[in-house]
């Protein structure tokens, strides 16, 4: 057991430190959250300016285009980036956690020259286009069709959900190339682009009132054989690790923001006077706990991935992610409960940042695997229960 | 930065475990909860001076003194699988007591305290009690009842298994409320016991103690956690094994989710030893302790209200450790207060100065 960083984990901390501090400054003002075009823009001026300073695709593979970091320097990344309130990946969040690092793993060397600098230089945004009306836990029951015709497959289907779909260049989609066979089995992974013809793109109104998600359909949609990624029908365990990049890289940073957030809510509370409340002093306290825990575990799922890597494995986060999503879901949740207590009457204005984050948080028990189901993965997989039902 | 145990920590904790099973074995925890109530346990002192010799009291003494040279982790890992084993008695303070108070370190010596609210468990057993109140912490004789031990009473426990001695006027001192280190005298010491002075930081006393305490409680909740699952694997209910019901996966499911964040919080308390960590591992390890087990009571149904299943053994142990070193009102207080002072630091530097917010 050892949480003390290596002379050359905290050479690269200074370093990035340095650049941060360095380059920040110069970026320009952050556009409205509804202009997503400038917001696209934004977020890929930011991952142009990681590329050219060598911190794109910082944990991804070195001969995928990476800089082949270690868990713990990517860890120390995230942090370090929150700390100086760097911007978030945004619209390139699918590229760099999703759509990438499977690509990294999975694809040929063909595809990774193909997709992944674009991705890394900020040059190419993707979406992900698994969820359908009819298949969203159960994903394995999707019905986008796929069929093939010469050197393409013809795609027709519906997805939803789907996240920076109107700025987004291309999609990762799940799809049936084989209608005979049940459940996971006769699924493919292929890579759509949003331009193609038979693409339409339908947005949705979230709660908090912003348009960050939309409908998808697919109306015989051409896609060249050569963009699907692992074998045809063997799309299900292509998508295994995607969805355990999501749940185990994804949210480690925002452990460091809702931190911060955390101090900046027991100050605001001490201004206005709540901090007196005993029973809400102590609610504070105990989110210190969850979150400084959280980060822990955080270094702990880090250290288990970089014995698998150094051992053989390829760094994909295992089950214990789920560990990590399920509490993070839901302290993230309590933060913002516990910000509208503090607020008081405040916390009913709309145009707070609190109130806005207290509704996006809602979503965090939903998106990427419900708490419901993060459950079922701990104790079917972790704990071995029979199969529920 | 590698945050798993290493080889010989993997060995020393097997070490442990084995050694509790051959030597306490559940025969002899039923033993003592079979005790008469009235007459209060007594402590199994063959056993103490037993895991004296094994080095659980003196792990963290040098090699000069008779100890293992081993630090904090080493000392979490072994009271982990105390408290997984419902192992009884005074474990961290007669630990801690190693190196201050004669006999302690060989567990020749039986050292108890007096802390937080107002708690010693297992008086009468003990040889010598640790006052940690106030600046200092002073160690006394149990035998004459003198001192601040006059106005001890004795509790009818509700842990069949800690005998419990309340001192009313006993107030509760904050986990580390000295930042400076001051310096204790220890001048007392019992019949068995020669004294011993050395420096001693409360604070620090207090957060290790709290320390300890909290991996007990980890070791526990890890335990109710397999005991659920057992069950929940072999009890058939409707034609199947309960732990194919939703309702009980995901009852397990979270108690597997308590069990790791504690984890996590308490190996990484061992290594930064601050304040804020300190605290959050004894608020989720507690709560991971008693919320485990009982979720594990309810799983047992009816067999889990028996007196004869262990699990209320260790709910109630559980609630008796909750209680001492720092309770979860005091930790929370701690981590709220933590919060004006700047928590949202960076990290994984604190670890890098490891020990010094204590
Ligand atoms: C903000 C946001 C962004 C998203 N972005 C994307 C994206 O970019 N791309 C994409 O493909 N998808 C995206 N999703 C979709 C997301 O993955 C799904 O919403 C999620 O998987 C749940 O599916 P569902 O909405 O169909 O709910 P359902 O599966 O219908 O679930 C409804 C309720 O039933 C419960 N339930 C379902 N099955 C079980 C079970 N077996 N056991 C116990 N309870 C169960 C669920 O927990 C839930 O409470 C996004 C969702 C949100 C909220």
């Amino acid at each position: 057991m050892d949480l003390t960083l290596t002379r050359e984990e905290e050479d690269f901390r200074r370093r990035l430190r340095d650049w941060l501090h360095r380059t920040l400054p110069t970026l320009p003002p952050k556009p409205s959250p509804a202009d997503w075009p400038a917001r696209r823009a934004y977020d890929c001026a930011w991952q142009r300016a990681l590329y050219d300073a060598g911190y794109a695709g910082l944990h991804w593979p070195a001969d995928a285009g990476g800089r082949g970091a270690t868990p713990t320097q990517h860890l120390i990344f995230l942090e370090e980036a929150e700390l100086a309130g760097a911007p978030y990946v945004g619209a390139n969040f699918v590229g760099l956690l999703h759509a990438g690092p499977t690509i990294a793993v999975e694809g040929t060397a063909a595809q990774q020259a193909r997709w992944l600098p674009p991705v890394l230089r900020g040059e190419e945004v993707w979406c992900q286009g698994f969820s359908e009306p009819e298949a969203g836990s159960d994903l394995a029951s999707l019905r986008t069709r796929a069929v093939r015709d010469g050197d393409a497959y013809v795609v027709t289907g519906s997805k939803t959900w789907t996240s920076h779909a109107e700025v987004a260049d291309w999609c990762e989609l799940l799809v049936r190339t084989d209608p005979s066979a049940p459940g996971h089995r006769g699924l493919s992974w292929l890579a759509m682009r949003m331009d193609a013809p038979g693409v339409t793109v339908r947005p949705l109104r979230t709660l908090a009132g912003s348009m960050e998600f939309a409908e998808l359909f697919l109306d015989e949609v051409r896609v060249p054989v050569a963009q699907r990624v692992g074998a045809e029908n063997d799309g299900w365990r292509v998508t295994m690790v995607t969805l355990s990049f999501e749940r185990g890289t994804a949210f480690a940073g925002e452990v460091v923001a809702c931190r911060r957030t955390l101090a900046l809510l027991a100050r605001a509370a001490k201004e206005n006077g709540r901090w007196e409340d005993a029973a809400l002093r102590r609610r504070l306290g105990r989110l210190n706990a969850e979150f400084t825990a959280l980060w822990r575990l955080a270094q702990w799922n880090a250290s288990e991935a970089a014995h698998a890597l150094r051992t053989g494995g390829n760094g994909v986060p295992g089950v214990g992610a789920s560990v990590f999503k399920l509490r993070y879901s839901h302290a993230r949740q309590e933060l913002y409960d516990a910000a509208s207590e503090a607020l008081g009457p405040l916390s009913l204005d709309a145009s707070h940042e609190w109130t806005l984050e207290r509704l996006s948080s809602l979503s965090y028990t939903i998106a990427a695997g419900t708490s419901q189901i993060q459950q079922n993965i701990i104790a079917e997989r972790i704990l071995g229960l029979p199969r529920g039902r | 930065m590698d945050f798993r145990l290493s080889e010989d920590q993997r060995a020393l904790r097997a070490g442990m475990r084995d050694l509790l099973v051959a030597r306490f074995p559940r025969e002899k925890l039923r033993e003592s909860a079979e005790a008469d109530p009235a007459k209060r346990a007594p402590l199994d002192r063959a056993l103490w001076r037993e895991l004296g010799e094994i080095g659980v009291f003196s792990l963290r003494l040098s090699e000069k003194e008779g100890g293992a040279g081993l630090g904090l982790p080493e000392a979490v890992l072994v009271f982990e699988e105390a408290g997984r084993a419902l192992l009884p008695g005074p474990l961290a303070a007669s630990h801690l007591a190693a190196g201050l108070v004669s006999g302690a370190a060989d567990g020749t010596t039986v050292v108890t305290a007096l802390e937080g609210a107002g708690l010693a468990e297992h008086l009468d057993s003990a040889d010598a009690v640790l006052l940690c109140e106030g600046p200092t912490v002073r160690a006394f004789p149990v035998g004459d009842g003198a001192g601040p031990l006059a106005t001890a009473r004795p509790l009818r426990s509700v842990d069949p298994t800690t005998p419990l001695h309340h001192l009313p006027e006993a107030h509760e001192v904050p986990c580390g409320a000295e930042r400076a280190s001051r310096t204790g005298r220890l001048p007392v010491a019992g019949a068995s016991a020669t004294a011993t002075a050395a420096a001693v930081d409360p604070g620090r006393l207090r957060a290790e103690a709290a320390l300890l305490t909290a991996a007990q409680q980890l070791g526990s909740a890890a335990r109710t956690l397999e005991m659920a699952v057992a069950h929940a694997k072999s009890r058939t209910q409707f034609g199947r094994p309960i732990g194919a019901f939703q309702a009980v996966q995901h009852l397990c499911a979270r108690m597997l989710a308590r069990t790791e964040i504690a984890r996590s919080s308490v190996y990484a308390a061992s290594l930064a030893m601050t304040l804020g960590d300190i605290s959050g591992a004894k608020l989720l390890a507690d709560e991971a302790a008693v919320r485990n087990a009982r979720d594990c009571l309810q799983l047992h149904g009816g067999l889990g209200f028996t007196w004869e299943a262990d699990v209320h053994l260790h709910l109630k142990r559980a609630w008796v450790r909750q209680a001492q070193w720092q309770s979860t009102e005091r930790a929370e207080e701690a981590l709220a207060a933590a919060l004006l002072e700047g928590a949202g630091d960076c990290m994984t530097e604190t670890a890098n100065r490891v020990n010094g917010a204590v």
